[in-house]
């Protein structure tokens, strides 16, 4: 019975703590960005340039960052997603054992690759072979950050969406294969949509990746903060607005704040997405 | 138990048929014939290759690597092995019911649709048709015909496993094949099953698999005595029960072994 109580108390307080240090960083968010809504005023984040140094007009606009972050997720997520998932089903429901013993242990590298020397990987090999392929002048644009960070969403997608479809019990799969189905029916008609829950989270956390990313898509995006939604234009992220600006930024300007308003930013959007996928698998049925 | 016309054509003959897992031998020498429309019980001890004969007869047991069949086995007097074989026309033809309830994670209604929409038996009246019979078939129709797009996985145990009957009997098939399907449910899910398969053997042909000596002599017209990978005795049931032939039979059936 005391042991009840303390572990209750444990896994209370400990469940606490983490909602706390959420709670925290919010605060201290809030706390560093807020002078920025009285002075100069939060309509200065809703424009169209950013040009937080200058000698004329500083300009705090966080739509070209918007639309950088925006336009790499969206192309990373668009080459990654299906090139993870076929990967997935074919290391877990295709390959013989002697492929899956080789591949898996590549996947798990790749996924253990620190980002800043996958960074190198792009400038060497992606970005001059994107410059050569489309004939332009440089090759840090939107289309290379977005190759090199779905590179990096791959082995997580890959990996977790495996295990999903690896789960699926055999059993289901019997059913399906007695009932006349061939094996490519049951794979598309029961065990992909059995693991689909684990295969979205997969992607969330997917995705989670991409956004959050800084070092490698500073190095590979070009930097140029223009609102665009073309591929091949160089871009900048949010992610790498900071990284790239926190570190010379007098403290306390109104670039400083500002800075931490694209921290508040992100944090949202990853936020929506949550909730996004929460109610993807509560339709699915399958949210715990 | 009923009896039928003996004179009946067999509608599977299973000649000299061997099994090999590997190279560890599981079925030797099996040959026998089941007449149509008839309910034949598998019997036998523990790993005497009861599940691995039944797996034959719908060719379930390609999907397990390096096993090996040798001999024949005829249905409606075609050679299933042959190697011009559709197996997805065998499997719609031969349907079967596992051990353990396996119900997609799906609606009902979904599951029971399954097969169809494999086999491409829709238009969607003719499906809700197919989905409501197969579902009276089965005996779950009064059960479920309100919450048809509830998951499956939100029946009972006993069923779920008439669902998975149900599922089976939507493609249409001749025969059925049931791996002790009653083995994992309490008594009263058993005997509706057990009434179950009374009702089914007017219209199809019925191989079962099972532990329980009681439930094959009142399920089924023939039985089948196998005992380490070999077929000991085929008979009538009534006569296997009283009067068995071999030695082995007898003490298997009064619970001497196994
Ligand atoms: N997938 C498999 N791989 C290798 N050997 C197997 C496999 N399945 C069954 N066997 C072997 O084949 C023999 C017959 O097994 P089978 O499952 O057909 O027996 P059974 O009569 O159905 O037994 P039970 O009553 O326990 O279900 C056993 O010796 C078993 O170990
Ligand atoms: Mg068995």
């Amino acid at each position: 019975m005391r042991m009840d109580k303390f572990m209750r108390l444990l896994l209370i307080s400990t469940a606490s703590i983490s909602i706390l240090i959420v709670a925290l960083i919010f605060l201290f968010l809030g706390k560093e960005a807020f002078p920025f809504a009285l002075e100069p005023g939060l309509g200065k984040l809703f424009d169209s340039r950013w040009v937080p140094v200058s000698f004329q007009e500083e300009r705090y606009g966080i739509y070209p960052l918007v639309a950088g972050s925006s336009l790499v997720t969206l192309l990373a997520m668009l080459i990654s997603i299906p090139l993870s998932i076929i990967g997935a089903i074919y290391i877990s429901e295709v390959a013989q054992s002697i492929e899956r013993e080789i591949l898996k242990p590549f996947i798990e590298i790749l996924a253990s690759i620190p980002s800043v020397v996958l960074g190198f990987f792009g400038l060497v090999v992606l970005a001059p072979l994107v410059k050569n392929i489309f004939g332009l002048s440089s090759g840090l644009n939107a289309l290379t950050a977005a190759l090199l960070l779905a590179l990096m969403a791959l082995p997580t997608i890959i990996t977790i969406s495996e295990d999903a479809l690896a789960s699926v019990p055999q059993s289901f799969k019997q059913a399906s294969l007695a009932l006349g189905a061939s094996e490519l029916q049951t794979i598309f008609k029961v065990t992909v949509p059995a693991a689909l829950p684990g295969i979205i989270a997969a992607i969330m956390l997917g995705i989670g990746r991409v956004i959050g990313e800084t070092m490698a898509v500073l190095m590979v995006s070009g930097n140029s903060a223009i609102i665009s939604f073309y591929p091949l234009d160089s871009i900048r992220t949010m992610t790498a607005t900071i990284a790239a600006e926190m570190g010379e930024v007098p403290f306390g300007s109104h670039h400083y704040q500002a800075l931490f308003w694209i921290g508040i930013v992100l944090l949202f959007a990853t936020f929506v997405l949550n909730i996004l996928s929460r109610l993807v698998l509560k339709k699915y049925g399958m949210a715990q | 138990m009923v009896n039928k016309k003996e004179t009946s054509k067999p509608i599977i003959q299973a000649i000299d048929v061997n099994f090999y897992y590997g190279t560890t031998q599981a079925l030797f020498e099996i040959s026998l014939d089941i007449a149509p429309q008839r309910v034949t019980a598998l019997i036998g001890p523990s790993g005497c290759g009861k599940s691995t004969f039944l797996r034959c007869l719908n060719r379930m047991n390609d999907i397990i690597p390096k096993t090996r069949l040798t001999g024949k086995v005829l249905i409606n007097d075609r050679d299933i092995y042959d190697e011009n074989e559709n197996i997805v026309e065998l499997r719609k033809q031969v349907g079967m019911v596992f051990q353990k309830s396996n119900p997609f994670p799906k609606s009902i209604f979904d599951n029971v649709a399954y097969g169809p929409r494999i086999h491409k038996l829709n238009g969607k009246n003719q499906l809700i048709e197919i989905v409501e019979k197969s579902l009276q078939r089965a005996a779950l129709w009064d059960e479920v015909k309100d919450r048809l797009n509830d998951n499956a996985m939100s029946l009972s145990g006993g069923q779920q496993q008439r669902l998975c009957i149900a599922r089976a009997l939507a493609v249409d098939p001749q025969i059925l094949l049931m791996d002790e399907p009653a083995s994992a449910l309490d008594p009263k899910s058993t005997t509706r099953i057990e009434d179950l398969i009374g009702e089914l053997r007017t219209d199809y042909t019925i191989v079962i698999v099972t532990h329980n000596m009681q439930q094959a002599a009142r399920v089924s017209d023939e039985t089948a005595f196998f005992y380490e990978g070999q077929l000991i005795e085929f008979s009538p049931t009534k006569k296997i029960f009283t009067k068995p032939k071999q030695k082995q039979t007898e003490d298997y059936i009064t619970g001497r072994f196994g």
